[in-house]
């Protein structure tokens, strides 16, 4: 297999974690208003399982992951049949990793902005006319919003470092599948590797800092707006 | 617009029962602190609903627990001047006001216009700002703008003078009066101090928290 270029793969796990973050942002901002604002039964149980990846070894989601949404799967047959979209050892599929593992953290972030806005303020919008959904758009978005982009910042930096679920559910393909991390596992194997091995770990530690300053900023920012 | 309302709600030691017919007019809401005042405004508002209500606007029936209806908050058009006055911080004064205008358009008819509201209640030197640049005594009258502007029925006042010196009190009063006589709604003025409301008040209710037996 040749050997990608190191822009290459940057380029590629930007997309991967970009498009991941991105398609699990809605179902994050909706199971965070469902903890932060509801009670009802198995609360405790879907918090905990919004939480599970975060703590179950990556393996694990990620062989998870290739059951179900592989070319076999339950999941993943169905998309293939119906919507011709492939996941299983494409950029999709890693795109899909990154997604569940930046998952909790994003809903924690989110989950604890909502919180922190007052449901007072969200009856006084409906005193005036605003439903529940308008009052979510109009208030307690805007009011969260330095916490939900915290919350982007922090999946999409996990996301960008993403090794054992992916490498799992969609192995270790240049050009394909191979982001930062997986290349940088590939050099450290290989003797002749060592400048680009050393390369890429400088990129990959500009990305993590950039995003953590990113995230500490906004959480300030969210703090002098209360 | 003519007001029923029975309320029953179990509180911190006693139970709240109001009942009363009014008509349009400033219906004063006396009584001492923990009474109830306040929940019976955010009932009517639909905010809180309690073991039992039966509400209605003229013939409309908002609230009939008994019955199982209970109107939304967002559809009974019940303006509310709340006591922290909850102004939207991350909006300016105008977009405050303007807050209520998409929702109930279909109701622009029977409105105040808005840059009447807003001279009215001389707020016009405030409309650019954020709330939390505002005095507390401009935040009553800009959440007292807001509430009118969104077309309501009946209006409640939560202690529009509680938490205020008398400085700024003489400086809200003169508006109040001047609202008085240009919005025909009903409002429902709370406030633990008779004072405020002689003179202005056309019918008066007190409650008084009686213990359970």
């Amino acid at each position: 297999m040749e050997p990608a270029s190191d822009a290459s793969i940057v380029v590629l796990s930007l997309k991967v974690a970009f498009v991941g973050t991105l398609l699990s942002l809605p179902l994050a901002i909706a199971v965070a208003w469902l903890l932060a604002r509801r009670r009802f039964l198995g609360h405790g149980v879907i918090n905990a399982i919004v939480h599970l990846p975060l703590v179950l070894p990556p393996v694990v989601t990620g062989f998870l992951l290739l059951r179900v949404f592989g070319r076999r799967g339950a999941v993943g047959g169905f998309l293939e049949d119906a919507l011709g979209l492939t996941l299983a050892f494409r950029w999709t599929g890693a795109a899909l990793a990154a997604a569940v593992m930046g998952f909790p953290l994003m809903v924690r972030a989110i989950r604890l902005a909502i919180e922190q806005v007052d449901p007072a303020i969200e009856a006084a919008a409906a005193t005036l006319g605003a439903s529940r959904g308008w009052t979510f758009a109009t208030v307690t978005l805007p009011l969260a919003l330095p916490g939900v982009l915290a919350g982007v910042v922090l999946g999409f930096a996990k996301a960008l470092g993403e090794f054992g679920a992916t490498i799992t559910f969609v192995s270790n393909i240049p050009g394909e599948t191979q982001t930062i991390a997986l290349a940088i596992y590939n050099l450290t194997q290989d003797p002749a590797g060592e400048a680009a091995l050393w390369r890429l770990i400088a990129i990959s530690i500009a990305l993590s800092f950039t995003a953590l300053l990113a995230s500490e900023w906004l959480a300030r920012k969210m703090d002098r707006r209360r | 617009m003519t007001l029923d309302v029975d309320i029953r709600e179990p509180l911190d030691g006693f139970t709240l029962k109001v009942k009363f017919s009014a008509a349009a007019g400033l219906i004063a809401l006396l009584g001492p602190s923990g009474s109830g005042k306040t929940t019976t405004l955010n009932v009517l508002a639909g905010i809180r609903r309690p073991e039992y209500a039966r509400v209605l606007f003229d013939n409309d029936v908002v609230a009939d627990t008994d019955q199982g209806i209970w109107t939304a908050a967002h559809t009974r058009r019940v303006g509310y001047v709340f006591q922290d006055s909850r102004l939207f911080p991350h909006m300016t004064v105008r977009h405050n006001l303007r807050f209520g205008r998409w929702f109930n358009r279909k109701f622009k008819s029977d409105a105040i216009p808005e840059a009447h509201l807003v001279e009215l209640l001389g707020i016009g030197p405030l409309l650019g700002r954020t709330p939390l640049t505002l005095s507390g005594g401009e935040r009553r009258r800009v959440a007292l703008g807001r509430a009118l502007l969104a077309h309501p029925r009946l209006l409640l006042l939560d202690e529009p003078l509680g938490s205020l010196d008398q400085a700024r009190r003489q400086e809200i009063l003169p508006y109040l009066d001047r609202l008085l006589t240009e919005v025909k709604i009903p409002m429902i003025y709370v406030t633990h101090e008779v004072g405020e409301v002689q003179g202005r008040a056309t019918r008066v209710i007190t409650l008084k928290p009686e213990m359970e037996q």
